[in-house]
């Protein structure tokens, strides 16, 4: 499973996340040798606060090698962010935070 | 070497073939993006064509030196009731590069996107079902889509 990094940190009132997923992200465009590579890259995130959801994004392949992502949610200290993904070969990947 | 050219496909055609076979890979997401995002892609682009002009912040670089990486934000934290942020990329393949659907959270996104060549970049945010787009030119020197 690939690596999340995942800091969520509250400040007056509002929680900034920053989210970082290790993932290739092949377009399956590019081509290496002469091969085309095949496709690999997240498809949709979703992230939850404190079981919530809050952001639910659509990725297209076009987003970065390794993507990184930084959103805002009203919250406090101590609240629980929850980062989940899906590629398009059907991996997932999860990760929970506790706010700082 | 037409013999040589015609045992090399043939390996690389059966290779792919078990893999489809085994139920790895499916034919039509394997080679570039999904039929899915395609079309949200070209009805995202649709209704940023018609979108009037925003009036929330767009951060994105005039010059990118390499077009594997460019730095965008999106702040639209002012504007209330912020239900999705897009980014589109025009001259790439599938222009749509994400969309963020916001529920609850600050209308406020930060990526870091590909880029094939120099491009306009539109910033689409929908707030209370009324969508309005900042677009800005970026340069890319250096392609990050492929060859």
């Amino acid at each position: 499973m690939a690596k999340i990094k995942l800091k969520p940190k509250a400040r007056k009132g509002v929680i900034s996340i920053k989210a970082l997923i290790k993932h290739p992200m092949e377009t399956g465009l590019r081509k290496k040798k002469g091969k085309l590579v095949p496709a690999n890259h997240i498809m949709s995130m979703v992230v939850l606060h404190n079981g919530t959801k809050m952001v639910n994004a659509d990725i297209g392949s076009s987003v970065s090698k390794d993507p990184y992502f930084k959103f805002k949610v009203p919250g406090a200290k101590g609240d629980t962010i929850t980062l989940k993904y899906k590629d398009n070969l059907g991996k997932t990947g999860t990760k929970t935070a506790k706010s700082k | 070497m037409k013999r040589r050219l015609f045992l090399k496909s043939a390996m690389a055609g059966s290779a792919v073939a078990t893999a489809v076979g085994a139920g790895l890979l499916m034919p039509s997401t394997v080679f570039a993006a999904s039929a899915e995002f395609k079309a949200m892609s070209n009805k995202t682009k649709a209704s940023a064509a018609s979108a009037s002009a925003g009036s929330f912040k767009f951060k994105a670089p005039k010059i990118a030196e390499n077009g594997a990486v460019v730095p965008m934000e999106i702040d639209a934290s002012k504007m209330s009731d912020v239900s999705n942020i897009s980014v589109l990329v025009r001259n790439n393949t599938t222009p749509l590069a994400a969309s963020f659907n916001l529920s609850g959270a600050v209308g406020f996104v930060s990526t870091r996107i590909k880029m094939g060549k120099t491009s306009k970049v539109d910033a689409l945010v929908t707030a209370g079902g009324h969508a309005t787009k900042v677009t800005k030119e970026v340069k890319v020197t250096i392609g990050g889509c492929g060859g």
